[in-house]
């Protein structure tokens, strides 16, 4: 039965509504698999139940002609989506045994379609990592491995479960979030598709909030039809969240149509690091030479402020996540620490804190509260805003100038060794960001697509950043890159 | 800018988080790499820039200034840590 785990959903689709299967037993094949891969850590909650009584109302559904392409497909959910009854707790000890009331915009409407929730998934905590090891579950591993080497490697993060899950098989498709490369980062590090939205496109409401600016929801398929597929789905406005965009959602995945020809591909001259490893350097230029055969025209571009996005983002992520984590506060929700004879209010909120959020939660928050605090304001936090101004301003420029989408890598390497990075201090990890964050700084789409393979077998991705508004331009060139880079590598199954 | 640990200890007193006294110093040593990463920024010219505010060009959409939900203080309460009698119960704060 495994075969049936390894289906796009553009397959499941077919082979549902053909009658060739039926959503409960692709439903149980993926449950089956999730069972025997605990060590990959990616399903942190499983909902089997749930699971079981949707797909049995999707097949009524396809039985009576249900035309939703994503009605029957087994889904899993990243850990900071809010699921009405089920575990929510952004993989923080300090939503340890939230239950939420409510379920968040993105996954009603998911349900709504007819899709089936596995279960939840691993991430770092409060989305706030690039390797998925600062999760309360312990760490998600990247079901890919160096050649023979039984080193256990990161699947990245923040979104690691997700990737995991994905490339592992064990669920058909992921939704992710991506505030500075969460979802792009580590599809790229386990070979899959990644898409990140442009902002407003899809609703943050009941999605627990990192940096409220920057965060966005996407999806994390097998395909870029897959993508665009579930991206139907999730997207559209939504009255609850003030800043998703009130325009009709198109039908993205008619956008594919394998045609590029005459579309201008920026590649920015910033993105060329110093020491950049050669094999990034060679996917880059590989896939450059793809777009321009499949009849694209290539420009050189400049995005100036490219050098301090990530200083940029460091400033106003934590900025945001101070505030928006001030609600934990162990009153109204998640655990609170036991306290000592005489202890008061100060000192709940100080102890709940200190036990409820790991370190890097915990650095964040402080850096937050330091570049808010008075004195500080203007020359952290305002400069930072200034800047960003800039970053975005740079992109409109080369928008203006005629370009439909910008190639980049998505990433400065392959997928490193869970604990490589221990001893490193916060800002080396804080670089796997490096070409992702821009994006989320100036609101638009991005999307990561694997490419090739490293010279150890690891994947490899890059990502392809598009005008505002414009997914299904991007889906599109996308589209032609996966097909032209021929991308079928899978992990050879230990877990 | 360079934090020292009384730095430190008002920034996780501001931030309402407990660090034990002998754990200031790495956490000033830490938040001083990552200050001094964004220092960086002072290099940009930013004269006659305006802070962004909104990464799309929309205005924020109004509504009546009425009540459009509520009415469920059993699920509101149902994930306190402690709730009594209809409310969120805290340690004592006034005397």
């Amino acid at each position: 039965m495994t075969e049936l785990t390894r289906f796009t959903i553009a397959e499941a689709r077919d082979k549902l509504r053909a009658g060739d299967v039926t959503s409960t037993e692709l439903t149980q094949a993926c449950l089956d698999e999730i069972d025997k891969a605990d060590a990959l850590g990616a399903f942190v909650h499983k909902t089997p139940e749930i699971a079981l009584k949707q797909a049995e109302a999707a097949d009524a559904r396809i039985q009576g002609g249900a035309e939703n392409p994503m009605c029957g497909i087994p889904l899993g959910i990243k850990d900071l989506f809010c699921t009405q009854g089920v575990p929510s707790q952004a993989a923080s000890n300090i939503l340890d045994g939230f239950k939420p009331e409510y379920e968040s915009t993105v996954t009603t409407q998911l349900w709504q379609a007819g899709s089936v929730m596995l279960g939840k998934l691993n991430m770092d905590e409060f989305a706030m990592g690039s390797s998925n090891e600062t999760s309360t579950y312990g760490n998600a591993v990247n079901p890919w491995r160096r050649g023979n080497d039984e080193a256990a490697l990161t699947p990245g993060g923040s979104s690691g479960g997700s990737a995991s899950a994905v490339a592992a098989d064990l669920c058909l498709a992921a939704t992710g979030t991506d505030t500075g490369g969460s979802i792009r980062q580590p599809a790229a590090f386990v070979g899959i598709t990644g898409l990140k939205p442009t902002y407003g496109r899809v609703s943050r409401w009941g999605i627990i909030a990192f940096a409220s600016s920057l965060d966005q929801a996407g999806p994390m398929t097998k395909s870029v039809r897959d993508a665009a597929i579930m991206l139907g789905a999730m997207a559209g406005h939504d009255p609850k969240d003030s800043t998703s965009a009130d325009i009709p959602v198109p039908d993205f995945e008619a956008a594919i149509t394998g045609d590029i020809r005459g579309k201008k591909i920026g590649i920015p001259k910033e993105y060329r690091m110093d020491g950049m490893p050669e094999e990034i350097e060679k996917l880059w230029a590989d896939g450059t030479a793809m777009l321009r055969d499949a009849g694209a025209e290539i420009v050189d571009i400049s995005l100036p402020h490219t050098k301090y996005a990530l200083p940029t983002y460091y400033v106003i992520a934590p900025a945001e996540a101070s505030s928006n984590l001030a609600r934990y506060d162990g009153v109204r929700f998640g655990r609170r620490a036991s306290l000592a004879q005489g202890d008061g209010i100060t000192e709940m909120y100080e102890k709940t804190r200190a036990e409820g959020f790991g370190a890097e939660v915990q650095r964040r928050v402080m850096i937050g509260t330091y570049v808010l605090s008075a004195g500080f304001y203007d020359a952290y936090y305002n400069r930072a805003r200034k800047v960003r101004a800039l970053i975005k301003r740079d992109f409109d420029l080369a928008f203006e100038a005629g370009i439909d989408a910008i190639l980049t890598p998505a990433t400065p390497s392959a997928a490193f060794g869970l604990g490589e990075m221990a001893d490193a201090d916060p800002v080396q990890m804080y670089l796997n960001d490096v070409f992702t964050v821009t994006v989320n700084l100036a609101g638009l789409p991005g999307i990561s697509v694997p490419t090739g393979l490293d010279a150890q077998g690891l994947p490899l991705g890059l990502q392809l950043i598009g005008r505002p508004w414009e997914e299904g331009d991007l889906l599109n060139i996308a589209a032609s890159l996966e097909g032209a880079a021929g991308f079928v590598a899978k992990p050879a199954s230990w877990w | 800018m360079s934090i020292d640990t009384d730095t430190a200890r008002r920034v996780a007193k501001l931030a309402r988080i407990k660090v034990e006294d002998d754990a200031l110093p790495a956490l000033a040593g830490e938040f001083n790499a990552i200050l001094g990463f964004i220092e960086q920024l002072n290099e940009v010219d930013v004269d006659g820039i305006e802070p962004m505010t909104s990464v799309t060009p929309q205005r924020l959409k109004r509504r009546e200034d009425v009540v459009t939900d509520g009415g469920y203080q059993e699920k509101v309460l149902a994930n306190a840590p402690d709730a009594r009698e209809g409310f969120f119960a805290v340690p004592k704060v006034v005397e």
